[in-house]
């Protein structure tokens, strides 16, 4: 096994590249956050469209309940993260039948949530903080390899799932109630999604962390939908930047020693942010557009 | 034109009531209609309209009596019934194409992903052509007007050739000019293709040239027929037992006065 040299940024990309990739931790935190990238890109999509971004949050502070359980028990966080997440997955989408009135009960069950994983944070003596700041704001850097084989496992199934609910969960957000008329199993559909968003939700907090969990699941998609109006593409766009955060955040980080979290987090707000302005420039453009072509009609 | 064999009775009910719980919300509904005829289904808020499509629809089993549709029991996801519900999720940044929905109408009950084949493509254009909407196929649904959501709304349950359409309040929110178009464009697709269509609706005066039958919903009772055998005073005071008034002016159009509120315009 060859050592790899300790080499800071240089402005040759492709040397700095080789140099990140040297490390394992570097590659397995790639691998993960690119397979997470992907499904947080897809189901984020279903996500901000069925208007449930406070469901998905709420799903990674269950997670976080989960999570803390499993330290103090001894078992692997991941392990807790996703027991908690599919949990609630499943309890909110029997409790919440109708988009309108679920916001209640997610609130309840995140409220009660949050305060589990407070108690078992102080049931746990060795690692306090660590243990918490690394389930609250990420650790990519740190995934073992197995773990990393586990996210390609969830990877494939929820993009696997994903591929099969397709048309019939954009058809039953799109239109309830016609959708249901037409004789979709809207219970199944609703279970099956809150499923698929609760396993991406706890591959996502590896990497984001629980309070970050937004910049993965719901702002490249919500950037993404102004980019196209046909949901296959805004999913491919929602996907790509997604990724794009990940990858840059993780070569930022790699070379500044700030938190990665923090990178994907910004560069996925900065891509909104970017989106929303240029949109914004080509109505305005299309507006005096009209509006001068108006004129000279009048004159 | 249809296939031989077919039923002729479309709907058909005997003494139906509706209700929810233990509670009928209307009773002895007796009714019947055939292919292609044009139903206006009238009355007040809470008499029963939405609810009679629901049983229709089968997301809701007779609250007493039998209801056959289409020559069947009322079944949920019958594909040859059209829907067009009275309330629609659709806000102002729903970034999504109108032709989409349109083909969500047609394939949305498939599994799996194939991002539509080109066949569901024509067929939804053929569906938005037939409503003249076809130059809103690329325009996103939360950039549209009230009247051209309708007309969308209309297109996503025709694209599947439904045999029974079922329109809940499709005339709330537009404007007389709307109004008339929208209408028109149903009465078309009446006529065309041999479509039976059922109507919610609060004014009956607009639809009554293009009526086959109205059916009218109010105080727990029904009553069914052609419009000018309906809506005289004589036969709803029968109906209701007491003094109820319908007027009408020299244009044709009915105002109808004693039973709760009137329904049409104040003369
Ligand atoms: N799910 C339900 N459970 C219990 N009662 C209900 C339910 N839905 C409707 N109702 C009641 O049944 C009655 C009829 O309701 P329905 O929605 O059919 O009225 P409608 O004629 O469509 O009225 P509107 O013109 O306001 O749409 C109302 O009194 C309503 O409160
Ligand atoms: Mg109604």
């Amino acid at each position: 096994m060859s050592v790899c040299p300790i080499q800071g940024f240089s402005l040759n990309v492709v040397s700095d590249l080789q140099n990140m990739w040297c490390f394992e931790f570097m590659q397995h935190a790639a691998e993960a956050g690119t397979i997470t990238a992907i499904i947080a890109g897809i189901t984020g999509y279903f996500v901000v469209l069925r208007r449930s971004a406070f469901t998905a949050h709420a799903f990674s502070e269950i997670g976080f309940a989960g999570a803390a359980g499993a330290v103090v028990l001894g078992v692997a966080p991941l392990a807790g993260l996703l027991a908690g997440s599919i949990l609630g997955g499943i309890s909110i989408a029997i409790l919440g039948r109708r988009v309108s009135n679920r916001d209640t009960q997610v609130g309840i069950v995140l409220a009660f949530s949050l305060g589990l994983g407070l108690l078992f944070i102080n049931l746990y003596r060795g690692g306090y903080a660590t243990a918490t700041y690394s389930i609250l704001f990420g650790e990519i850097i740190g995934v073992s390899s197995w773990e990393v084989t586990l996210t390609e496992v969830a990877g494939i199934c929820v993009v696997a799932a994903m591929a099969v609910l397709y048309r019939p969960l954009l058809f039953a957000s799109l239109d309830e109630d016609v959708a249901e008329a037409k004789g979709m199993p809207m219970l199944f559909l609703g279970t099956a999604f809150m499923l698929v968003v609760a396993v991406s939700v706890s591959f996502a907090v590896q990497v984001t962390g629980v309070l970050l969990i937004f910049s993965l699941m719901v702002t490249p998609a919500a950037a993404a939908q102004y980019l196209s109006k046909r949901p296959s593409h805004v999913i491919a766009f929602s996907v790509a930047l997604a990724l794009l955060a990940t990858w840059v955040g993780l070569f930022v980080s790699f070379y500044t020693n700030y938190p990665v979290s923090f990178f994907i987090t910004g560069l996925a707000f900065g891509a909104y942010i970017v989106v929303r302005l240029a949109r914004w420039a080509s109505k305005q453009g299309a507006l005096s557009a009209r509006s001068s072509s108006e004129q000279r009609q009048g004159a | 034109m249809h296939p031989i064999g077919r039923e002729t009775r479309i709907v058909e009910a005997e003494s139906l009531a509706a209700g929810y719980g233990q509670r009928a919300v209307w009773r002895d509904g007796f009714f019947s209609f055939g292919r292609g005829e044009f139903v206006a289904v009238i009355g007040p808020n809470g008499a029963g309209k939405t609810t009679l499509f629901r049983m229709l629809l089968g997301l809701q089993r007779p609250f007493a009596g039998s209801l056959s549709v289409l020559g069947d029991e009322p079944r949920r996801g019958n594909p040859r019934i059209g829907y067009v519900p009275q309330r629609h999720l659709i806000d102002s940044d729903t970034n999504i194409e109108c032709l989409e929905l349109v083909r969500l109408g047609l394939s949305g009950k498939r599994w799996g992903f194939n991002p539509f084949s080109t066949r569901d493509r024509e067929d939804a254009l053929a569906a938005l052509d037939a409503v003249s909407a076809r130059e809103l196929a690329h325009r996103p649904l939360g950039a549209l007007s009230g009247g051209e959501l309708q007309r969308i709304f209309l297109a996503e349950a025709l694209v599947s050739n439904p045999d029974l359409l079922l329109l809940d309040e499709p005339l709330s929110n537009l404007d007389i000019r709307r109004e008339t178009d929208l209408l028109h464009l149903v009465n078309d697709v009446v006529r065309s293709r041999g479509v039976t269509a059922l109507l919610i609706a609060h004014n009956i005066n607009p639809l009554l040239p293009h009526l086959d039958k109205v059916m009218y919903i109010a105080n727990g009772k029904i009553a069914t027929g052609k419009p000018n055998e309906v809506l005289t005073s004589e036969s709803l005071t029968a109906l209701y037992g007491v003094q109820v008034e319908v007027l009408r002016d020299p244009h044709g159009n009915v105002a109808i006065i004693g039973v709760e509120e009137h329904h049409g315009d104040v003369l």
